[in-house]
């Protein structure tokens, strides 16, 4: 038998999970009690599943690295979540999301997931109006949407340019909930470093408590990793700072497959870096696309100030290109036309790596309308730009104070300069249908699993895929395991997996400490993330994935005889904790790099440029490449490689337009 | 530029704690202040020395963990922004700046500028929240709210729960944090069920974490960096009174 085996239910589409949630094995209230699950990762997946669970009846244990479940870096999240409501009566339904998904993907991520979250994306909804998120309304009281890439209808759900923070603290608030209720023990700053199994099942964790340093043993008949992605690896991204892999990446160690790690999605609208000091890089939300005009000057190499171009010397180049979807293309396709414009010379700004993003005609359209609502019938030029400013302040206030503050330049006035940045990951821990890793009980929740996204995410399908996870998917499916697992007795931690796997943890440490070098972490962090932006970033080529391979061993072996890690281990130290994720993450950007360059195809995010059509578009290779790269760790730095072929019986595969 | 920075290094919440000059060079005015924190840790950990420990995360103003009292005031001098969002160009050349950790009694050290700010998720946990299990919502559009309600709810919601609230105020008070979420619930249709309770419980966890009382010198809303309005006190303090003619 294959070692991949996805669980997928049988029968038609539609009727797959509605089907299985009828069939699957339930625990009852009692035996619920004796049960003991352990969340890692508090942002959206990871609370949602944490407060389902303890709502349910299990017992659940909750950690997260920072000082707060609160702060889980789901709270940047900006521009919305998708749901397929179709409260705007514009065609939309669960078909359509579960297409336009799939699509987006560009045809790498399985259908009957897919199709099971396109079905409770209504839910999610529901569920968080009723847990009081505060969600943008209409004068009649009725929830607002507005449109994201790769889509023609308006299903996107919003909190103006904060609807991760609001979804947050509204799962949040569930997550605290149970914590006063004493169903859910919560353990802030507080880092997982290993996975225990014991008899081939995941049992439980080392964790450690990052104000002493001391390592703690917890047990668990279950653990679900939702510590989200691995954009930091870039070293700038927009990713917060603490962001991290380790978690996965230790459980990779212990027999979880890692899928698709090669596909990354750089998002076409962050702030351009300014300088070497930068740590790390600031989003400009995808919203901004439904009302900002992308272009830059159609001569190379013009130093014109931006409101010194007439609009006939402009290149509102994802028009020209794409006229059906224009500036609201897909974010990988929005990103690679943005860097052929700067690499042609067309770039903009000191550095010539930005293009333009500009609210002109929408700050005249809304001014007009506004200005009719007023009752000025004809209104003078001040007037539509007052009033437009108005309603564009009202949309996207925060997000245009944002770039102010880091740029110092005023975007009402002038165009905002952006560039693409690395923003999410969708590759991550391979998951069968019910969320599960190859090893048994242990699961992977929201962006630390590969599942949804295919070789790239379309906007807002980031939120509603961790909250679907955890509020709708895993109080289903972990019954299927825990059904059989209520024979068993808590384990106790003085058991020799534990015992072992703490020595482990203390191990890595003590070689840290041990080795004294003389750079900081920082600085083979720094080196890591220009290697794979320049080699294994928005294009990608057979020779630059080899020398990334070779340069990343060498980094390696530099990182392990030279890192300087101050302080002990015993006290509260964040350059120990760094030392550890950058030490993983150079592991996993090897990985990377071994999967981009095994997918000869491009496709998504994962663009080679030895296949593209002669219009610049990524080619797929659907005979060769219509599978999942599930990666499995045999130590010492090698990985084999098994394929999940994706069979699509729904869609019918097809090349991706836009135009 | 270059500026003399006064820090204040402790080593944890049992010893005390002392402000250590630390002289910084060539820093560039479109760095973040956070960014200069990096330049100097760098060359304190270069020359072997401990780094400077400080909570960060986001970077983007929206996480709430950054937290530090710049010149005397929580976020730095300009108002509106996290210190992660403040940049140096708010500094001129050899300017003397001097950072602090949140003081308050509620929020005690753990390491030079990293604080315990713990006290306020065990304030949402008495009431932060309404209790709604997954899966029993109606439909999002079966409740109207009138856009306003719903805006003003969005308003108070916006709170980062970074504590400069508490930095600023005086008498240490969390009045601005709790209500803004007593406010968020109380505005909303969903959330009247349980105003009474909440309100009641959120009160009492504030006093009993050390939090002192409010005497409306609204430094709070001056100093928070989402703008958190006021009224969102006078709110809670509506709330409460209620509650307590009620029962």
């Amino acid at each position: 038998m294959s070692k991949l085996d996805s669980k997928i239910p049988e029968g038609p589409l539609e009727q797959k999970w509605e089907k299985y949630k009828s069939s699957v094995a339930l625990v009852n209230p009692a035996n619920k009690r004796s049960l003991e699950v352990i969340v890692v990762g508090s942002g959206l997946a990871g609370a949602s599943a944490a407060s389902s669970l303890a709502e349910m009846g299990y017992k659940v244990k909750v950690f997260c690295f920072q000082d707060s479940a609160r702060r889980a870096h789901s709270i940047a999240a900006q521009g919305g979540i998708n749901a397929a409501k179709n409260y705007q009566n514009d065609g939309d339904s669960t078909y359509r999301l579960f297409y336009d998904t799939i699509k987006g993907g560009d045809y790498r991520a399985r259908e009957a997931n897919v199709y099971r979250l396109a079905s409770v994306s209504a839910n999610i909804i529901d569920q968080c109006v009723a847990m009081g998120v505060p969600l943008a309304r209409e004068y009649g009281g009725m929830l607002s949407n507005r449109s994201f890439g790769g889509t023609q209808v308006q299903r996107t759900f919003y909190a103006a340019g904060q609807t991760g923070q609001q979804l947050l603290l509204g799962a949040y608030s569930g997550l605290q909930r149970q914590v006063g209720l004493g169903t859910i023990e919560m353990f802030a700053r507080h880092e997982m470093l290993e996975v225990v199994n014991i008899e081939g099942k995941c049992r439980g964790i080392i964790a450690r408590d990052l104000i002493s340093g001391k390592l703690e043993r917890h047990f668990g008949h279950a653990v679900l990793l939702c510590t989200g992605g691995y954009g930091n690896v870039f070293y700038l991204s927009t990713n917060a700072m603490g962001s991290n892999v380790t978690a996965a990446w230790k459980a990779t160690k212990k027999g979880a497959f890692f899928g698709n790690p090669c596909f990354t999605q750089i998002h076409p609208t962050c702030i351009p870096v300014s300088g070497d000091h930068q740590s790390k890089l600031t989003l400009m939300s995808e919203s901004l696309r439904n009302d900002g005009r992308i272009w830059v000057p159609k001569k190379q190499g013009d130093t014109r100030k931006a409101n010194e171009i007439p609009e006939e010397e402009r290149d509102y180049y994802l028009e020209r290109r794409y006229p059906a979807f224009g500036n609201l293309v897909p974010r990988d396709v929005a990103s690679r036309a943005a860097k052929e414009r700067c690499d042609a010379g067309f770039g903009v700004g000191t550095s010539k790596m930005a293009v333009y993003l500009d609210f002109k005609s929408a700050i005249a359209r809304y001014g007009h309308s506004k200005a009719l609502t007023q009752g000025i019938n004809n209104p003078s030029a001040q007037q539509l730009k007052d009033f437009g400013k108005l309603v564009v302040e009202e949309k996207y206030g925060n997000l245009f104070e944002m770039y102010e503050q880091i740029t110092g330049e005023n975007p009402y006035e002038l165009p905002m300069r952006i560039y693409p940045a690395v923003h999410y990951t969708m590759g991550g821990l391979w998951v069968d249908y019910n969320l599960m890793t190859t090893v048994p009980g242990l699961y992977a929740l929201g962006e630390a699993n590969f599942s949804d996204h295919g070789a790239n995410r379309l906007g807002a399908s980031a939120l509603m895929q961790g909250l679907a996870d955890g509020y709708f998917v895993i109080p289903y499916t972990i019954g299927a395991y825990l059904s059989k697992e209520i024979a068993t007795k808590a384990i106790s931690t003085d058991h020799e997996a534990f015992v072992s796997a703490e020595k482990d943890a203390q191990g890595i440490i003590d070689k840290l400490f041990a080795i004294k070098g003389t750079k900081s972490v920082d600085h083979f962090h720094k080196r890591l993330g220009k290697i794979m932006w320049d080699k294994c970033g928005m294009a990608r080529n057979e020779k630059g994935l080899k020398e990334a391979i070779a340069e990343i061993r060498t980094l390696r072996e530099e990182f392990w005889k030279d890192v300087r890690v101050p302080g002990s281990a015993n006290d509260f130290n964040p350059e120990l904790e760094k030392a550890g994720r950058v030490a993983d993450f150079i592991e996993l950007g090897e990985l990377m790099c071994m999967d981009a360059l095994n997918r000869s195809e491009s496709c998504g995010g994962h663009f080679r440029e030895e296949s593209q059509t002669e219009e610049g578009e990524a080619l797929r290779k659907d005979e060769e490449f219509a599978y999942v790269a599930a990666w499995e760790n045999k130590g010492n730095h090698t990985y084999e490689l098994h394929k999940e072929e994706l069979k699509f019986e729904a869609i019918k595969i097809a090349a991706r337009s836009y135009k | 530029m270059n500026l003399t920075l006064k820090i204040w290094r402790q080593k944890n919440d049992k010893e005390t704690g002392k402000l250590v000059t630390y002289p910084v060079k060539d820093i560039s005015p479109d760095m973040s202040f956070l960014e200069m924190f990096d330049v100097l840790n760098e060359e304190l950990i270069t020359k072997g020395d401990e780094p400077i420990a400080f909570d960060h995360d986001c970077r983007e103003g929206i996480c709430g963990m950054c937290s530090m009292f710049i010149n005397g005031r929580p976020h730095g001098p300009k108002r509106g922004v996290t210190t992660c969002q403040l940049h140096m160009r708010s500094f001129k050349n050899g300017d003397t700046i001097v950072v602090e950790p949140w003081r308050a009694a509620a929020f005690p050290v753990i390491k030079d500028l990293t604080v315990d700010r713990s006290a306020f998720d065990r304030i949402i946990s008495k009431g932060g929240f309404i209790s709604v299990n997954t899966g029993n919502a109606q439909d999002a559009n079966n409740i109207p709210i009138p856009k306003p309600d719903a805006d003003a709810s969005f308003e108070a919601a916006a709170c980062i729960g970074c504590g400069a609230c508490v930095a600023t105020c005086k008498n240490s008070s969390a009045m601005l944090f709790v209500s803004a979420k007593v406010s968020q619930l109380a505005l909303l249709p969903q959330g009247r069920v349980e105003a009474t309770t909440r309100v009641k419980n959120m009160v009492a966890q504030m006093d009993e974490e050390g939090f002192g009382n409010c005497t409306n010198t609204g430094a709070c809303e001056i100093e928070c960096p989402k703008g958190i309005s006021l009224e969102n006190i006078a709110r809670m303090n509506r709330e409460y009174f209620v509650a307590n003619i009620k029962s």
